[in-house]
């Protein structure tokens, strides 16, 4: 719930997501779900040359299972609100 | 119960990770080290200063079968969530 908690918040943020099958899309966040899911606008990807077939690809709607890691902005990130919440989560035992 | 260390469950030794730089071995061959900012139970993580570290094992062309040769790529990422299922284990600081 946490880190699905972080994402909304960098809702409108320009992220990079790296997925598992080495394909990096930098987009708009539009939205998150609790599966963390990932909806992105205006699209980029970033080695084109070798995933020719997402030249046409505006935006799009990526499974969270298929993510490796997201490139989140640095400055829209409170790091210590977030070790405080993640100190409070694991207090209440709820993981 | 350990109350001097405050360790009781594995998560503990990483929730006294905060704050502080870690190694987190992913599968596919790839390693992290970053500081610590945020986990959950899935062992999802957020990390800033991220170096990671990709091992590219490739068979030796024209040698014997099981001749490989490891080329070692590097980057450095800022503000990085890296999704639990690809963690093989995180690693606290070394106190030296």
């Amino acid at each position: 719930m946490l880190i699905f908690s972080v994402f909304k918040t960098l809702t409108d943020q320009t992220v990079t997501v790296e997925l598992k099958n080495d394909l990096s899309i930098t987009g708009v966040l539009k939205s998150v779900d609790q599966f963390l899911n990932i909806r992105l606008d205006s699209i980029k990807i970033l080695d084109e040359a070798r995933h020719p077939h997402m030249m046409a690809v505006k935006n799009c709607f990526i499974r969270g299972s298929v993510v490796r890691y997201v490139q989140l902005p640095a400055d829209h990130v409170d790091t210590q609100l977030l070790e405080d919440a993640t100190r409070r989560e694991a207090a209440n035992g709820k993981r | 119960m350990d109350t001097s260390s405050g360790i009781q469950e594995p998560f503990d030794l990483i929730r006294l990770s905060l704050s502080e730089k870690v190694f987190v071995k992913l599968r596919g061959d790839r390693e992290l080290t970053g500081v610590l900012h945020a986990y959950d139970g899935h062992m999802n993580l957020i990390l800033s200063d991220v170096e990671e570290t990709i091992m590219l094992v490739e068979q030796v062309e024209g040698g014997p079968e099981g001749q490989t040769t490891v080329n070692v790529a590097k980057r450095k990422m800022n503000m990085l969530f890296v999704r639990g299922d690809g963690v093989i284990l995180v690693s606290p600081p070394s106190r030296t």
